[in-house]
């Protein structure tokens, strides 16, 4: 049992220097004496200014067939984390063939140069080493975690998985009865079921409409060959970058890398670019019936803005306040003043074209009437009423938070991501604390007021409709459509066991 | 002798020495109200963690009040007597730190990660909790956070697919008199009924600075940090010592089957032994033996049931090590229109293969090396290195136990292996569970037990 469950968050920082000096003179008197000092309980002790980011130079790399590599030394523990990403994602499925890109990520693991799949496992599992491949929206990457002293051996099974992958048909099928069934399973989980509803209620048809796992007709639909041209396509040297991160120079890993990956060819094609967001108007109810569920799972948002929005640091300040931290209003109120949860939240998912803002909680279901009230409440509050307590207090949790975001090999090397796929400069993150900072009370305001609109909002409620639907109606927040689970996920496709 | 070589070692600031010897170097004093403290140096981030064990979880409930341990864990953020109700959070927020807290059957820890700036601020709060928690208690807190455990259990168990099978599990596989048959997020009916007194009680039984344990690792400077918690802890009260637990041990001589329906979509299987106590002999052959079964597309029973017959879904294995006595559990889920039946008859024939047969030297090494290679992954980071510190002194009495936890695994051989199958995971004391969708009883394993 943890305290907590979720855990919001990007960091960033405030500068609220409290008498440093006066903590260190009051040591000092007191550190000869036998007795040590009577704690001062009165108010919590003065801190000394917090540390600053201080991230080693960024390296900038490139392999002899031009692949870029982005380098990152890091020294304390024996570790390589290395991510290669290309720029191809779900959002480049063809029609009809939803979870394409995501199938592809998952059937670079499925036998490669002369190792079959099993083979392939082995011989990474052998190694103990982490290989995984995983495909977003825009992206798709493959990522290896490895022990310095492995690291020879580990690269070259990178190396195949990404260049050489084999695709056995018998494994594709594998995979889709595997992928066939996850989806089935989602039934099961509230959360799944208001997830998959919310974004289709936000963005329709849209490719950001369509879970990232695809369709279950897409799934079914995907070829070995439309495996084989994707990957031909979009995962080739152009369409790459690579990221190391760890205990390694620029003359130890290039040469590993260039081996590796330097005679890697193909010429793919530069994705197509992505149809915008036409964002629904006005607000949309739609309960989801899940009879018998003990709590009421919501979602509340809209379709907000893309990450290269200028209101970024602005947003991200208000969302702490409103439900991005344990203080945030959203949380005190439905957890410690209510009682009706164990925690709600909110976050803007940024994405390069306008993602969501989502508010959510699973509520007991007895109250879930009163709870979407106080939901609505916070956000009217939010627009109208930011005190300097409030401002202050987010703006360090972020900014005095934000370098202890750079421990480990993989939590920088997927922060270094962000720089690539958003091409944001080298010193983009030695910035952000001074960005943090530099957020008003009025450009909070003006965040809340451009981003949580009262008049489109989208909400989602997953729960027993016996039980709330009535009270939650009569609430008029917006016009209702109810559903089965089946409306929402599309009906059960029935397999024959031997399929 | 031992503690001028640690002090060396901290010197250096690292935790790894040039021939690949692991280490995680200390500093290790009691203060006089008899509060373990552990101190470790780690120069390479600009954070500190702060992890406070209190030796009490689950275990030490008493019948009638059970997730009680739990519930009080949720009262020690709600104030003390120089911090006010919701300023823990606050204050700790506004100095860009991070908390939480959690508990076991076993212990109860709290944990801050803050700037290096920032240590005075967790040791203040940690302090006038341990020391001044009861004068700013009130029923009222008990109250609210009593509705925010409740809706903990309804999110986690109650409404979660399967969420009902780990506590059938404990229920059934500990006898009534053990202190594990209980689970740690307790019932409703006794979450209702703690009351104000009880956390007074608890608080004063359980709650003394002699049995918990500080560890502070990360960004520090050794001479400021230990005057900055002599400053903060010594005006803790201390109180009578908490004399260590027994239990007995635990023998099921009978394979006990039980059904529970859910809604879902699949069939669930799990079968459930009791094995050694964490750290005890059998315990790493534990580890291995999981790793064998159900660790990677290679284990046997996922090339088995998932990757060649693909009749499962799903499967994994696991020792869930504890102080009195672990648990060894397989889960298995089917595909549809695959039955329990079937998937339990391929489970056992995989165990008794074990029993017979040692499995191969490369299978044993696939895992060890495994195991070797995810404790390099536990010194990057200080929230993990400061929980390791903990886990290792409260289980071994030494913080940095990391080349002997790691040292029993490189010792098993594959006969080990089948030896410990052969003791451990016995057809006739186990509990097999089947979690079936609703109104599908057909689906579960059947009711008799297989011979």
């Amino acid at each position: 049992m943890t305290r907590i469950l979720w855990r919001v968050h990007r960091n960033l920082p405030d500068r609220r220097q409290r008498c440093a000096t006066v903590l260190l003179l009051v040591l000092f008197l007191f550190l000869p004496a036998l007795v040590p000092a009577q704690p001062d309980r009165s108010h919590p002790p003065a801190l000394g200014s917090p540390p600053r980011l201080t991230l080693p130079a960024l390296q900038h790399l490139t392999l002899s067939n031009g692949v870029p590599v982005l380098l990152l030394e890091k020294h304390t523990v024996p570790l390589v984390q290395i991510n290669l990403i290309v720029r191809a994602g779900s959002l480049m499925d063809p029609p009809g063939k939803q979870g394409l890109a995501d199938m592809t990520a998952s059937m670079l693991m499925e036998g490669a140069g002369h190792r079959t799949s099993l083979e392939l496992a082995d011989a990474i599992d052998f190694l103990g080493v982490q290989i995984s491949s995983e495909s977003g929206r825009h992206t798709m990457g493959v990522n290896l975690h490895t022990p310095l002293s492995k690291l020879d051996s580990a690269i070259v099974l990178m190396a195949d998985i990404v260049c050489r992958p084999t695709f056995p048909p018998e494994d594709l099928e594998r995979l889709r009865k595997e992928r066939l069934t996850e989806m089935m399973q989602g039934r099961d989980d509230p959360d799944y079921i208001a997830s998959v509803a919310f974004g289709h209620a936000l963005y329709g048809a849209h490719s950001y409409g369509v879970p990232k796992l695809g369709t279950d007709q897409g799934v079914r639909a995907v070829t070995t060959a439309d495996v084989l041209t994707f990957h031909r396509k979009y995962i080739v040297p152009a369409n790459a970058t690579i990221i190391v991160v760890g205990d390694v120079t620029p003359v130890t890993i290039l040469p590993r890398l260039e081996r590796a990956f330097g005679s890697w060819k193909g010429s793919g094609a530069i994705p197509p670019p992505v149809p915008p967001i036409v964002p629904t108007a006005g607000r949309t109810l739609i309960l989801i019936d899940k009879p018998g569920a003990e709590q009421s799972v919501i979602r509340i948002g809209r379709v907000a803005a893309p990450r290269l929005t200028d209101d970024y640091d602005a947003m991200t300040v208000m969302n702490t306040i409103l439900g991005g931290s344990f203080t945030s209003r959203l949380n005190q109120n439905l957890r410690e003043r209510h009682g009706y949860t164990y925690g709600a939240s909110s976050g803007f998912d940024f994405r390069p074209l306008a993602g969501p803002f989502i508010a959510s909680s699973s509520v007991q279901t007895a109250v879930t009437d009163k709870a979407l009230g106080e939901f609505l409440k916070e956000f009217q509050r939010m627009l109208v009423m930011v005190p300097d307590s409030d401002l202050v207090r987010a703006k360090n949790y972020m900014a005095f938070r934000f370098p202890g975001g750079f421990e480990t090999v993989s939590q920088i090397a997927n922060r270094l991501e962000e720089l690539v796929i958003y091409g944001l400069p080298d010193d983009y993150f030695d910035g952000a604390i001074d960005r943090i900072l530099a957020v008003t009370k009025g450009d909070v305001l003006r965040a809340a007021e451009k981003y949580i609109r009262m008049e489109n909002l989208a909400f989602v409620i997953v729960g027993d409709l016996a039980t709330i639907a009535d009270s939650v109606k009569s609430l008029d927040i917006a016009p209702a459509s109810v559903l089965t689970v089946d409306d929402a996920l599309g009906p059960l496709q029935h397999r024959a066991p031997g399929e | 002798m031992k503690r001028l070589l640690i002090l060396m070692i901290l010197a250096c600031g690292t935790a790894l020495a040039g021939d690949g010897h692991l280490s995680l170097p200390y500093i290790r004093w009691t203060l006089p109200n008899g509060l373990d403290v552990i101190l470790h140096e780690d120069h390479s981030v600009s954070t500190i963690a702060v992890d406070v064990w209190y030796h009490v979880g689950s275990a030490r409930e008493k019948p009638g009040k059970t997730g009680f341990a739990h519930l009080f864990e949720h009262l020690m953020f709600e104030g003390s007597q120089h911090v006010p109700q919701g300023k823990f959070d606050e204050w700790l927020e506004a100095a860009g730190g991070d908390n939480n807290g959690s508990t076991t059957n076993d212990r109860t820890n709290y944990e801050e990660v803050i700037p290096n700036n920032a240590l005075a601020l967790p040791l203040f709060l940690e302090s006038d909790r341990m020391g001044f928690l009861v004068e700013a208690m009130s029923p009222g807190k008990v109250n609210a956070q009593r509705d925010v455990v409740k809706n903990e259990r309804r999110e986690n168990y109650d409404n979660e697919p399967y969420g009902l099978a780990s506590l059938s599990i404990e229920e059934n596989l500990f006898p009534e008199n053990h202190p594990y048959h209980w689970p740690v997020i307790g019932s409703m009916e006794d979450l209702a009924s703690a009351s104000y007194q009880d956390v007074v009680d608890f608080f004063r039984k359980y709650y003394v600075p002699s049995n918990a344990t500080l560890v502070i690792a990360g960004d520090v400077n050794v001479d400021t940090t230990k005057d900055l918690v002599e400053t903060w802890f010594h005006d803790v009260p201390g109180g009578p010592a908490v004399p260590p637990q027994a239990a007995p041990p635990v023998f099921l001589t009978e394979q006990k089957r039980v059904v529970l329906e859910d809604r879902v979509q699949l069939p669930r299987l799990y079968i459930a032994w009791p094995t050694p106590p964490v750290f005890a002999p059998g315990d790493a052959e534990m580890d291995i033996l999981a790793a064998i079964l159900a660790g990677g597309k290679n284990s046997r029973l996922y090339k088995r049931l998932v990757y060649e017959l693909q009749v499962a879904q799903d499967v994994s294995a696991f020792q869930d090590g504890r102080r009195l006595a672990s648990i060894f559990e397989i889960v298995v889920t089917a595909r549809e229109g695959h039955r329990l039946r079937e998937i339990e008859k391929l489970v056992w024939e995989e165990i008794r293969a074990l029993t017979t047969t040692p499995p191969a030297p490369r299978e044993v090494e696939r895992a060890v090396n495994q195991i070797e290679a995810s404790f390099l992954d536990r010194l990057e980071s200080v929230q993990m290195k400061a929980e390791l510190l903990n886990m290792y002194v409260a289980a071994t009495g030494n913080p940095d136990y990391l080349n002997e936890d790691l040292a029993r695994y490189k010792a098993i051989d594959p006969g080990d292996i089948q030896a410990m199958t052969a003791t451990y995971l016995r057809a006739d004391g186990c509990v097999v569970l089947s979690v079936f969708p609703l109104g599908k009883p057909e689906l579960a394993a059947p009711k008799e037990g297989r011979p």
